[in-house]
């Protein structure tokens, strides 16, 4: 049993008021809040720590490097990579996609196909569109079922030797779906293709064990699982990242220059160009610990808890629509309410000091499967209580009598 | 006819009396539900100002010098602020309108309903509606 009020208190956030009430905060999916152990972590580094990763022989150069390291390594351990090389430092989801969708222009030409989804976030979307515009690829989409699960019997259509990629969403941040990727990858697999998960609203909600898994790339950002924003972790199998070639150029990821030719330092380094986000990649670590410190497992079975709990509840309000009901679901509730626009809801419950997200959620795709302009949307972090669901579907409740 | 600056210190006089956020809001969503609608046939692509997540429809029309707003928007809070922006620039000459200064906004505390991050729309119509006076505005 996790103690949530013990939990709170690591988060100094949480105690403060909005708009003269207590800060109700349901917007998880987008960002988490920080425990004070990264905000302090973030402070010490700038104020005693400072120097630059990999470069000075000096004493602090060295205790930063160490100190980024060791993030390498807890993260190997938290997402059971075989190898420290396969983590590769990023500035969150959207680059460590793009990362990979840069590299596939290499590697694809005309007639191959990439496969991604129809649930998926635009910066799953986007970097693909590109790739497959450069080289001539096609695109192809998992469509929706309409519980928001994926049709997996198209999907196993869409599969032939002309598949080279699938990249879909672990979860998705609008209908909160999660989805059968073991299944996705080893059905890619059979046809040779590569698979690339994107796991931004996964890592901090669901165990991962990548050696497991099998997925040849997958990614998260550091800001969505209690971590600082700017920092976020592609993984990749050593064989799949040889693969790529480097995404950008300069510092950091050369072996030797000349105006000649320039060879490509070895992984992780070939990938992270430039000085990175070293003060967010130290505390990165503390939110890791955060987060197994209580125990994915745990987070996991209280957040469904809520999840449960807040569906029921909302589902009590008159002309409330889910969106997203399959039954395999992570802690995310997209809905709106008969004649109202959620934009009016966001607006007022907002004046009550609560924190959801509302609009097309980056995922405009599932907007127009649905035929809707948007949804409101409350995702729960390991923080949240009962009690402020209950505060927040009192709010909706008011919303509700005022708008309509 | 009032001016365009008469009419914006009646506006804040009307918002100098509510308590509380919620008769404020109450009093945008009544005026939402009233603003007489745009004509379906002005409500097109062309007319559509995209916000990110509500929608407004402004038309404008030049009858005897002066210019006549009509808009619509498919949430009802960014309704009242466009009634209330109608209410405020709709039956003007073009000069008067181009030269409005919209000093009501900071006042009535809806500035975070007008910030350009809002998006929802309402910004856009603002330089929208005075887009259209400065084409008649010669
Ligand atoms: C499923 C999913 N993918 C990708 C992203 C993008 O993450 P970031 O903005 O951290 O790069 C998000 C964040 O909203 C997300 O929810």
């Amino acid at each position: 049993m996790l103690n949530i009020s013990e939990i709170r208190k690591q988060f100094p956030i949480l105690s403060r008021k909005v708009n003269g009430t207590d800060l109700v905060y349901f917007d998880n999916g987008a960002t988490t809040q920080k425990p004070q152990v990264v905000i302090d972590v973030v402070n010490n580094y700038y104020a005693n720590e400072n120097s630059n990763v990999h470069r000075g022989v000096h004493f602090l150069s060295g205790l930063a490097t160490d100190k980024f390291e060791a993030t390498r390594d807890i993260i190997q351990q938290f997402i059971g990579a075989k190898h420290k090389h396969e983590i590769i430092f990023t500035k969150g989801t959207t680059d460590a996609i793009n990362l990979v969708a840069n590299g596939f222009r290499s590697l694809l030409n005309k007639g191959d196909e990439v496969i991604i989804s129809e649930l998926e976030h635009h910066s799953n979307i986007v970097p693909w569109q590109m790739c497959c515009d450069f080289t001539g690829a096609t695109l192809k989409v998992i469509p929706l079922l309409d519980d928001g699960s994926l049709d997996m019997i198209t999907f196993k259509k869409l599969l032939s030797e002309n598949t080279k990629l699938v990249s879909v969403a672990h979860v998705s941040n609008a209908l909160g779906t999660i989805n059968p990727i073991e299944e996705i990858i080893s059905n890619a697999h059979k046809v040779g293709a590569k698979v690339m998960i994107d796991g931004a609203q996964a890592a901090s909600h669901i165990p991962l064990d990548m050696q497991k898994l099998g997925a040849d790339l997958y990614c998260f950002s550091a800001h969505k699982m209690y971590g600082p924003t700017g920092v976020g972790v592609l993984y990749g199998t050593d064989e799949m990242l040889n693969a790529l070639p480097p995404y950008q150029g300069g510092g950091e990821m050369i072996k030797e220059v000349s105006f000649e030719k320039t060879t490509y330092a070895e992984l992780p380094h070939k990938f992270e160009a430039g000085t990175p986000n070293i003060a967010g990649v130290i505390a990165f670590k503390n939110a890791i610990e955060f987060i197994t410190g209580l125990g994915v497992e745990n987070i996991a079975k209280y957040e469904d808890e809520l999840l449960q709990y807040a569906t029921a509840e909302i589902l009590k309000i008159e002309g409330v629509k889910i969106y997203g009901t399959s039954k395999n679901k992570s802690g995310i509730i997209s809905f709106n309410i008969e004649g109202l626009h959620p934009y009016d809801i966001g607006v007022i419950v907002d004046k009550m000091g609560i924190a959801i997200r509302t609009g097309h959620h980056c995922a405009q795709p599932i907007m127009e499967r649905f035929n809707i302009p948007g949804t409101a949307r409350i995702s729960v972090a390991v923080y949240n209580t009962k009690e402020e669901i209950d505060v927040c579907i009192n709010a909706i409740k008011k919303a509700k009598m005022m708008l309509s | 006819m009032r001016t365009i600056s008469e009419i914006q210190v009646e506006i804040i006089e009307d918002f100098g009396m509510f308590e509380d956020w919620m008769q404020k809001y109450e009093y945008l969503i009544d005026l939402g539900k009233e603003l007489t609608p745009i004509d379906e046939k002005h409500k097109t692509e062309d007319n559509l100002i995209k916000g990110c997540q509500s929608r407004v429809w402004l038309h404008a029309e030049h009858i005897d010098g002066k210019i006549i707003y009509t808009a619509n928007s498919d949430a009802i809070i960014t309704k009242g602020i466009v009634a209330i922006l109608i209410s405020v620039l709709s039956g003007h000459t073009p000069s008067e309108i181009v030269n409005a200064k919209l000093d009501f906004i900071n006042e009535i505390g809806l500035k975070e309903q007008l910030s350009p991050t809002r998006a929802n729309g309402l910004v856009s119509m603002i330089k929208q509606m005075k887009i259209y006076a400065l084409a008649y505005n010669n």
